[in-house]
This record gives structure tokens, sequence and C-alpha cells, in this order.
């Protein structure tokens, strides 16, 4: 366990809660991220600008941390890029059919204590967990 | 001012995920694998997020209406049906896989070479690939 951080977890959890909250009260939408952006691939007029605003924000954020700190945020991708790809394919399929991911449910909904929330995060966390043993502990990634 | 408070929320929620860490592929792999060097950050940000949200959210659900919108808009579903855990699923196997979700995905588009464009390229296609076919 010695890559964990508490500090910087909890930290960056409040943020994100706090931003969850603050887009409840201003805008009165729930924080999920691939909603917000499944959403601006068929726009609807009107529809279109706020969600486009939002990505704009989390692409911005690391150039903000990083001018602030004058340290690049660390990114290191430990999977090959066929398989961060597939991943992908997977992530924005999984994440339609099953009605929102991590932010969406993992944060959002569980905070609504919604049960499609519940029951959502806990088979994707599930299903991670696996993918990820059968991963680095059978097939050697 | 919707477009601005959308703006301002994104980038906060992004700072909280480069705070975090979470914007690291690396060290969502380090959470998931329980098996390895477990790293159990992820736990903490979610408790973290999760705790501010549920106390956040009491308070603000309890007004009438959001300040730029005439209305709050909430997800009306409450069944659990099989595309709910269907896409659950295939979700975590992808989160697995790449080590990112879609907000870290875009978070780290400007820092992250060039595997976050494979990533965002193909979970586009796999949001398309959704509505056309029937699972």
């Amino acid at each position: 366990m010695d890559s964990f951080t508490p500090l910087s977890a909890a930290l960056g959890g409040f943020l994100i809660g706090l931003s969850a909250v603050l887009f409840m009260a201003l805008n009165g939408r729930i924080a999920g991220i691939s909603g917000i952006v499944a959403g601006a691939l068929t726009p609807v007029k009107g529809d279109w600008a706020w969600r486009a605003a939002f990505v704009a924000g989390l692409i911005l954020s690391p150039l903000v941390a990083w001018l602030a700190i004058s340290e690049k945020p660390a990114v290191t991708f430990t999977h090959p890029i066929w398989l961060t790809a597939l991943g992908g394919l997977l992530v924005g399929f999984g994440a339609r059919l099953g009605g929102g991911c991590t932010s969406g449910h993992g944060v959002c909904g569980m905070a609504r204590l919604s049960k499609r929330s519940i029951a959502a995060t806990g088979t994707f966390m599930a299903t991670a967990l696996a993918t990820v043993f059968i991963l680095h502990r059978i097939l050697g990634f | 001012m919707r477009l601005l408070s959308s703006f301002l929320v994104g980038l906060l929620f992004g700072l909280g995920l480069v705070i975090s860490q979470m914007s690291n592929p690396q060290k969502i792999l380090g959470f998931l694998d329980i098996a390895g060097n477990w790293d159990p950050s992820l736990i903490v940000v979610m408790m973290s997020a999760l705790a501010t949200t549920l106390i956040g959210y009491r308070i603000v659900l309890a007004r009438r209406k959001p300040a730029f919108e005439a209305a709050f808009q909430l997800p009306v579903k409450t069944v659990i049906d099989r595309p709910l855990l269907t896409g659950a699923a295939l979700f975590g196997v992808g989160w697995g896989m790449a080590g990112l979700c879609p907000g870290p995905g875009l978070t780290i588009v400007t820092i992250g070479g060039l595997a976050p464009f494979a990533f965002l390229a193909a979970m586009l296609a796999g949001m398309g690939l959704q509505r056309l076919v029937k699972v």
C-alpha cells in the first residue's frame, strides 16, 4: 500500500463532490460526464453549448493545475494502447446502455440513494476488479 | 450565466480529478489490482465525494429550483433492469482495460500523449454504436 495518498484523495474527492452539488444548485443537473458528452453528440438546439462549456472546463483543468504548482500532473499508461482503446469502446457502449458512469451513477446517483445507481456501481466495480485481476494476475499485462 | 457555471463546474470537477490523481490511469489500476500492490486511494476519493454530495444535495434539492434553470432535471427511472446491469458490467470491463472512465479520459487529453485520443475516439464510437445495436 505504499502508493496510498489519502490526503490528496480526500481533498480531490471533496472538490468532485462540491462540483456535483454546485452543478445541481446552479444548472439543476446531474454531473454525469458520459451523459453530458453523449448529449452533445446529437445536438439539440439550446442544449449543446453548456455541454461544450463543461467539457472545456474539464480539458483546461490539468493546465490550470500545472500553472499553479509548476509541475505537470502525472499520467502513466501501463497497458498497451490497443487495450486502452478497446476499453474505451466498452466504456462508451456500457455507459450509454447503463445510463451512466463513475460520476453519474458512482457519485451523483449514489448520493441520491438511487437503487439503480447503487446496483450499477456495485456491478461495474465487480467487473472492473475481475478484469484487472485477469489482465494482471493471469494474462500478465 | 449557465454557460459560465457549466465551464467553472467542469474546471472544478477536473481539478478534483487531477488533485486526487484519478486522472492517472496507473492510479486507477493500482486500486483495481487488489491482488497486487493495492492502492486504496480511489475509495477515499469516492467516500469524500459521496459525503459531500449526499449533504449538498439535501440542501440544494430542498430549494424550489436551480439558480439558472427553470427546474431540476433528475432521472426518473427506478427499475433495476437488464440494460442497466449489462451496461454497467461492460463499462466495468472497459474501465479495467483502459484504467480510464469518461471524466479522466477527457481531462488528460492535453497532457497524456496519444493514448487518451485513442480512448476517446473509441469511447465516442462505443456511444454511437450503442444507439444502433439492440442488446
